[in-house]
């Protein structure tokens, strides 16, 4: 009975394969680094790769590599979602009136409404399909790099969420600003808010078009468009209302997926968790990617449990050195994040700022332990290798494992199983690219232009149009650097977006909250050198492309084949393809220099937290005892004061 | 909106405001740096102990599992008791104090 619903399923996705090839064979190479976001592979270069997929080949059982979200159970749920998140807007549109309303929902959304808006601010797909997908292809590893994700918010609980909601009115320069020289702080403040959301912005929408192109086969110039046409009038007309309501849908529809797909692949292994870790570490398809693909032994050694390898660290995060500098970057940079502290002005009091981050984690923590189980029952059943053909990074992994394991049931619901997942990615999408652009409005709007060109004096109507106005070219602008960056590298932006949090941000919260002698010279120096270290150690780091390298390496695929060849073997159609590209890369990249000209990478980590991190705080405190300013210190008591108790809360900056 | 003026000095110098004070910042400072060292023993013993890791305890369940499976309850655990000495201690005490300024 399975073998035949395998059957169907095979055949069915034969048969859509044929129509999905063309946008998969454009969208697959480049989507790998898009959707993973953070986690930099160091294990299967891209030397090996055709090599290995070579030798992984034979071993794929009768499972198909095709994946085709059916457009006529696709599309409905798609209008579901939209009108649903439109009715938002349009409730939420009546209701922002006031400058307050734009940037906070006028601190109305209750403790819980707002943990569910957090968890749906930080899930992003990456986390959702790269990490089940790292799961499915290198196991334990995949586990292990989800873990920061949620300790990260021990630090905003603990450190940063009550302190900001009783000092802050909307945005972080009101917290720095608050005993310092106004002008030059919330300017400097406005520029890192603007760099992190940037970063982190650009990577999503390249990811986004990347995913949507590969799940819908819609081109990547139109899939941009769409979610930023979305995004922008959630933000302009909604405002932090309808954000936060897009945040909380997100966030339910993805726990949904996500609990729904788990309980199946439960279902598979009998409920017993015994049964599921027995399942994963003998399944043969993944003992066999250990061994060929991963591990590389072309013969296996006798007596070596491949299976149970899978569950072993080390076979993904090869440099500890920066698996702890990315950790630190998240652990603080959460915390430093504009869209995430931002979220905390939107409640009324402390108690319920501490009662959203407590629900939130639950929900982030839940969410990854659940990605866990996708991860591995994509492993068991979707198989690596056919993960594999379809997307390289194994971004895919979720998406085949809900048609699989839904088509086994009924290849409709299958195909219904993939349509909402789709669907949630999509959402998930728009819930953060529109916290990112609310933010970054704020910081131009309510920093820049209400307080430093407009000097405080505006009023709410004015407030409001040029938070509108804001949103709607950072919207914009978003939309274009997207197109602009579609070939781009942009793997690196969201550690990048987090380092920048870490070293910049994070840093002069922390001292403007705690120290008393911290004053502008601090924040400013601190700020400055957090974001432009980080920002060059990042250029000069192996996230960059280095022409010299891709030669090197396409010189390497050239030697393997060319020598196949010479011993008389006949190449096959693919292996010919990849020599001639081998061939090409090596000619058009054997003489040239990164961005910055070099050679080879000047700093040998990917994640430059472990640098820029210390550096960022040493540089502001330095700075602040260089610069001494007795109302900074004057002024901490009433700060202080009002952090720890929110003794006249909100009020603070209506002075 | 008339705003009642404080004096924030005798507030931050006020007996109720300091042992406040005190209580938060032992409790913050602590929990935090005992979270955070918890959480980077993930990564190191990955890297560098990763025979402990390896060693299985119930059926094919490791110890780096099991550790890392960890994490998600001592984070949670940390979440929850701050929350119980918060709403226990921290907010009587700043509810007393607010309620002396009156």
């Amino acid at each position: 009975m399975k073998k035949l619903i395998t059957a169907a399923v095979l055949a069915l996705s034969l048969g859509t394969l044929a129509y999905a090839e063309p946008a998969k064979d454009a969208a697959a190479p480049q989507a790998t680094p898009a959707v993973t976001a953070p986690v930099q592979a160091t294990a299967p270069a891209a030397t090996t790769s055709p090599v290995a997929a070579q030798a992984a080949t034979p071993a794929a059982p009768a499972k198909a590599g095709g994946l085709k979200a059916n457009p006529m159970v696709t599309i409905p749920i798609f209008l579901i979602i939209i009108a649903a998140t439109m009715g938002v807007v349009v409730w939420s549109a009546k209701q922002t009136k006031s400058a307050s309303d734009f940037y906070t929902a006028g601190g109305g959304i209750t403790g819980t409404q707002n943990g569910w808006a957090i968890a749906g601010d930080y899930m992003s797909a990456a986390s959702f399909l790269g990490i089940s997908g790292i799961i499915s292809l290198y196991g334990y590893d995949g586990f292990m790099y989800s873990v920061g994700w949620l300790v990260a918010y021990i630090t905003v609980l603990l450190i940063v969420a009550e302190p900001c909601r009783n000092a802050g009115k909307y945005t972080l320069g009101d917290i720095l600003s608050f005993r310092t020289e106004p002008k030059p702080v919330r300017a400097v403040c406005a520029l890192s808010v603007v760099a992190v959301s940037t970063f982190y912005l650009t990577a999503q929408m390249v990811g986004a078009g990347k995913l949507m192109q590969l799940l819908l086969g819609i081109p990547y110039k139109t899939a941009i468009v769409g979610v930023g046409i979305l995004m922008v009038g959630y933000v302009v007309f909604g405002g932090m209302t309808a954000t936060t309501w897009v945040q909380i849908i997100k966030a339910g529809l993805l726990m949904t997926g996500a609990a729904l797909l788990s309980v199946l692949v439960g279902l598979k292994s009998g409920m017993n968790p015994f049964q599921f870790f027995n399942d994963i570490a003998t399944s043969p398809n993944v003992i066999e990617h250990v061994q060929k693909v991963v591990l590389k032994d072309p013969i296996a050694v006798a007596g070596f449990d491949y299976g149970q390898r899978f569950l072993e660290p080390g076979l993904f995060l090869k440099n500890p050195l920066d698996q702890i500098s990315l950790g630190m970057a998240l652990v603080l940079g959460t915390a430093g994040m504009p869209h995430i502290l931002m979220r905390f002005f939107t409640v009324p009091t402390a108690q319920a700022a501490r009662k959203s981050v407590i629900v939130a984690m639950f929900i982030i923590g839940s969410f990854y332990i659940l990605t866990t189980l996708l991860g591995f029952g994509a492993a068991i059943h979707v198989t690596p290798q056919a993960i594999m053909k379809v997307d390289k990074g194994g971004n895919m992994a979720a998406m085949m494992l809900a048609q699989q394991l839904g088509g086994d049931i009924h290849p409709f619901i299958g195909d219904l199983l993939l349509a909402f997942l789709c669907a949630v990615a999509f959402a998930t999408i728009l819930a953060v690219v529109s916290g990112l652009v609310l933010a970054a409005s704020a910081a131009i709007a309510h920093d820049i232009y209400v307080n430093v060109i407009k000097d405080g004096h505006a009023d709410q109507h004015e407030q409001v149009k040029a938070a509108r106005i804001t949103s709607f070219v950072v919207g914009a602008c978003g939309i274009i650097i997207g197109i602009a960056a579609e070939k781009q590298n942009v793997a690196h932006l969201v550690a990048l977006a987090f380092a920048v949090a870490a070293s910049g941000n994070l840093p002069v919260v922390v001292l403007s909250l705690f120290w008393k002698k911290f004053n502008t010279a601090g924040v400013i120096a601190g700020l400055v050198t957090g974001t432009i270290v980080s920002i060059s150690l990042v250029m000069v780091s192996p996230n960059m492309t280095y022409p010299k390298k891709v030669a090197a390496d396409a010189q390497k695929v050239v030697v393997v084949l060319e020598k196949k060849q010479a011993e008389g073997a006949m190449l096959n159609e693919k292996e010919l393809k990849d020599l001639d590209k081998a061939r090409k890369d090596f000619e058009a990249n054997k003489d040239g220099k990164s961005i910055l000209g070099l050679d080879a990478p000047l700093f040998s980590l990917k994640n430059p937290g472990v640098v820029s991190i210390p550096l960022g705080f040493i540089v502001a405190i330095l700075a602040t005892l260089a610069f001494p300013s007795r109302r900074a210190e004057e002024m901490f008591d009433e700060l202080y004061v009002r952090q720890n108790t929110g003794i006249g809360m909100a009020k603070a900056i209506d002075h | 909106m008339a705003e009642k003026q404080y004096n924030w000095s005798a507030i931050a110098k006020n007996p109720k405001f300091i042992e406040l004070h005190h209580k938060k910042t032992t409790f913050l400072v602590g929990w935090w740096v005992f979270s955070t060292v918890f959480y980077f023993l993930l990564p190191i013993g990955a890297a560098y102990a990763p025979g402990l890791f390896k060693i299985k305890i119930l059926g094919r369940i490791n110890i780096g599992y099991l550790f890392a499976l960890s994490q998600f309850f001592v984070s949670w655990g940390i979440a929850m008791y701050y929350a119980h000495v918060a709403n226990k201690d921290f907010d009587r005490l700043t509810r007393e104090l607010v309620d002396e300024l009156k």
